[in-house]
């Protein structure tokens, strides 16, 4: 039984980081309709970010506020040279914009191989390693906050998109993007904003999860694909299924490691990949329908 | 048993009622006209005969035949064309492209489908364009392409949804001419329209739906004159 | 027949090749070119000529591959049936996928295709007893002399360009790129989309898996990471259809002369440019510019994306008119 807390709390706070993952992920995919192939690449940058700041005696989570501008401005730049051009070009292919963003993951990845070489680099902070009890339950102090500040920039992000004109905008054009257009939404804009704030977002899960984990040029990838089931699995689009599909994946990967072993962690988040798509095609969007 | 049959459908999208248990038989050789204001079900119930929409109940008939659970494919070889609302060229092939497509529902050599593509287009008279790429046509000749295609597949029930939307007067009176000639040539005809003197001319008769269910049907002179028609759909036009 | 005469002139060149050049090295990379017209003509009749992007070729690629390894390893069948099989193992593989995914619309067959590599990946490391996990397959390549692979690849490349010609000019030709152009006009011209969106599937599985088995031949070895590799095969695949040209015949055949002759470039360092002129010069950041070269082939496909997709979204056959225009300063005349 404490074995089986212990797997779901890990799993929980997982679950937590990976929710503003794909929080981000699910933004873009709204109101752009694709998925973004270099998410997890944006999030490792956001690492190496973190990593330099702390050789110069930065705390990881006071780099939050250097990354998530840095990479806001990166997304822009991204969304607004190398992807909007897109949409008005005459192409056969529909998925030209999904392509680019690989393109845009594998520069980012090879760029930083460059300057960081491929060895593992770490962050020690003293809670790095620390961990608090609740009866026999233990807790990764990093963890613990890492879940904590995820918690609030989603729903901070909630608040923003329901409350504010801009979020507003931002939902409209998810919904009806011709519709928002003629109401009087500057839709590229749009676009160019929401690919910031998605690349902010990962940035913050990159910043939360630095001091507990590797940094190395290739985890891009792997959070890439993350990103990607959670966004299936919560269906695409949708922000409250991202948050599900989050803690889903999360509890999953941690379940799977205890009960099958670490090897099967990442079969695990394909097996559930393969799953939506045979039983929930829509993932769970088509239950709540939000 | 008629030789079309709507009977009952119903069609909700989420809690929304489309269409609400509109019933209607065709006959064969007939001209049908469907009416109704914006979003009273019409191109709904085009969807569901024609296979893009599974009703939520009710039957649809042709020839004897349950229809309504059949794949759009099927339907097309079944015997049912149709054309749509808003246009679906097949934009990166020329015309006759588009056509030949559409005659290899019927045949399967290139020889053969390239006849009888060719036989449709000069039927419709689209021959001048058709080495033209579809997506470059303008719109008159976008919806007489719906047209040429759909009679490619060698409809003997053509759905017509707003073929003369759009159009200028000259091309409303060969749109016109085109229908009639279809009908001439045995082809029993569904048509949509909101120009109120296309389909008072061209229908045998008429059905007229709002809010997803049947205010009247008749004659054209006798729907024109119903009460429930004038005040839902023809109010500012005709009264 | 005039039309035919171009590609049938450039064959019996091709076929007559290694009679004149016995280099090695050439011919190495000709085999290599040959293997990617293969893959590129089939990438581009599903993603170019119908419409779904696939992201995961190597998928396919790799089942054709380990399907020769595996005959070979554990029957003692001559790898030569593995080539014969290797296109069906694939095909296998991909028409219950497709099944499943083509039920919907939109990016899933692209995510999904990407996730079916991964999935394979995972699979062939795992599966120590059967695969060899990390370690792959090795086997004895039948020939010592390149000859007869370049003859094979030859007649793979010649016989997967003329079947994709003949198919495109037939029924499933028009149904194909129909379905490409509008899924729903599509379907109410009679056409199963759902089934032929499988047809495509299995012809692109089938010569991709042949590719695969081809190499292994070749190569005499793979392993999980060479052969499901997304950069190296699924990303090069995708590179040699744009790059050529999407959704026309020979398009691909032209990608795959530039993409390998790149892959190249990047390899040997600019075909030995600059350790050659660090020698010359004796300088050594000259060298050193070299060493980093040849490490950075995945960046440089990756810069080759995104500048292909933004300047030639139609490919080099595609967007001839464009090119002409541009670079030549000549009238398109269209």
């Amino acid at each position: 039984m404490d074995v089986f807390l212990q797997t779901l709390v890990a799993g929980v706070l997982k679950g937590g980081l990976y929710a503003l993952i794909g929080i981000g992920m699910t933004l873009i995919m709204g109101v752009m309709g694709i998925i973004n192939l270099a998410h997890g690449q944006l999030m490792m940058l956001a690492m190496y970010v973190t990593f330099v700041l702390n050789t110069m005696g930065v705390d990881p989570y006071f780099s939050l506020f250097v990354a998530m501008p840095l990479l806001f401005l990166l997304g822009v730049g991204l969304q607004k040279f190398l992807l909007n051009p897109l949409i008005k070009a005459d192409t056969i292919l529909p998925e030209n914009q999904v392509l680019m963003t690989v393109g845009i993951g594998m520069a980012l990845t090879e760029i930083v191989r460059f300057g960081f070489t491929s060895d593992y680099k770490y962050i020690t902070t003293t809670y790095s390693n620390e961990t608090f009890f609740l009866g026999k339950i233990s807790f990764s102090m990093a963890l613990t906050i890492a879940f904590g500040i995820a918690i609030a920039f989603t729903v901070a992000m909630f608040f923003f998109l329901i409350k504010t004109d801009l979020g507003r905008s931002i939902r409209a054009t998810a919904q009806d993007k011709d519709a928002a257009t003629l109401m009087g939404v500057n839709t590229g804009r749009i676009t160019v904003i929401t690919f910031g704030l998605g690349s902010a977002l990962v940035a913050a899960a990159g910043c939360l999860l630095a001091p507990v984990y590797y940094i190395f040029p290739d985890l891009g990838g792997p959070f890439t694909a993350k990103a990607f089931i959670i966004t299936i699995l919560g269906g695409l689009g949708s922000t409250v299924g991202a948050i599900f599909g989050g803690v889903t994946l999360g509890l999953a990967e941690s379940m799977g490691a205890t009960y099958f072993g670490m090897e099967y962690e990442d079969i695990i988040g394909l097996t559930i990949f393969v799953l939506v798509l045979l039983f929930l095609p829509g993932g769970f969007k088509r239950l709540t329908k939000v | 048993m008629a030789y079309f049959q709507v009977d009952k459908l119903v069609k909700y999208f989420g809690g929304l009622a489309a269409v609400n248990g509109v019933s209607f038989e065709v006959a064969q050789g007939e001209i049908f006209g469907l009416i109704g204001p914006n979003g009273s079900g019409k191109t709904t119930t085009f969807n569901m005969i024609s296979g893009y929409h599974r009703p939520t109940s009710g039957k649809v008939f042709f020839q004897g035949r349950e229809i309504h659970r059949l794949p759009t494919h099927k339907i097309c070889h079944l015997g049912i064309g149709r054309t749509f609302q808003v246009v679906k060229p097949l934009g990166r092939m020329t015309v006759l492209d588009n056509v030949i497509a559409a005659a290899y529902s019927r045949v399967s050599t290139h020889h053969k489908a390239r006849e009888e593509a060719l036989r449709a287009i000069e039927f419709c008279g689209l021959m001048p364009v058709k080495d033209v790429l579809a997506k470059s046509l303008p719109i008159a000749g976008r919806k007489r392409l719906e047209i040429t295609r759909a009679m490619a597949t060698q409809p003997k029930l053509l759905l017509l949804d707003e073929t003369a939307a759009g159009l200028n007067p000259t091309e409303l009176v060969e749109a016109i001419d085109l229908i009639q000639k279809i009908r001439a040539n045995g082809t029993t005809i569904i048509i949509i329209e909101h120009i109120m003197h296309v389909i008072m001319t061209i229908s045998d008769r008429i059905h007229a739906i709002n809010f997803g269910q049947t205010i009247a049907e008749g004659t054209p002179k006798k729907v024109a004159a119903n009460q429930a028609v004038i005040e839902a759909y023809l109010g500012t036009d005709y009264a | 027949m005039k039309k035919n005469l171009l590609p049938i002139l450039l064959l019996a060149v091709l076929a007559a090749v290694p009679l004149v050049l016995q280099d090695n090295y050439y011919l190495h990379l000709l085999i290599l070119f040959l293997m990617w017209v293969v893959i590129g003509s089939a990438w581009n009749l599903i993603a170019g000529y119908t419409g779904q992007v696939s992201f995961g070729d190597a998928a396919f690629f790799g089942c054709g591959a380990y399907t020769a390894g595996l005959l070979a390893t554990h029957f003692g069948v001559s790898t030569w049936w593995g080539l014969a099989l290797g296109g069906f193992t694939a095909v296998a593989v991909g028409l219950p996928f497709g099944w499943i995914c083509f039920r919907m619309r939109g990016a899933y067959f692209a995510l999904a295709t990407l996730a079916l590599n991964e999935v394979l990946r995972h699979g062939a490391t795992i599966a120590e007893g059967f695969t060899g996990g990390m370690v792959g397959i090795l086997i004895m390549p039948s020939f010592v002399s390149k000859i007869p692979y370049y003859y094979i690849a030859l007649a793979l490349a010649a016989a997967s360009l003329a079947s994709l010609q003949w198919v495109v000019r037939s029924k499933p030709g028009y149904y194909f790129v129909s379905i490409r152009e509008d899924q729903d006009a599509a379907e109410s011209l009679g056409i199963d989309t759902h089934l032929y969106k499988m047809l495509s599937l299995a012809y692109a599985a089938f010569w991709t898996g042949m590719a695969g088995a081809l190499y292994m031949n070749y190569m005499g070895f793979i392993d999980p990471h060479v052969v499901f590799n997304l950069h190296d095969i699924s990303i090069m695949a995708i590179l040699v259809g744009i790059v050529g040209g999407v959704g026309t015949v020979y398009g691909p055949a032209v990608g795959a002369f530039v993409m390998v002759t790149v892959q190249e470039m990047f390899r040997s360092g600019f075909f030995g440019l600059f350790k050659w002129l660090g020698a010359v010069s004796g300088s050594d950041s000259l060298v050193r510019v070299a060493a980093v070269l040849t490490q950075a082939h995945v960046l440089g496909f990756g810069l080759l994306v995104v500048v292909v997709i933004l300047f030639l979204p139609n490919g080099i056959v595609g967007d001839w008119p464009k090119i002409r225009k541009r670079v030549f300063r000549l009238d398109a005349g269209a």
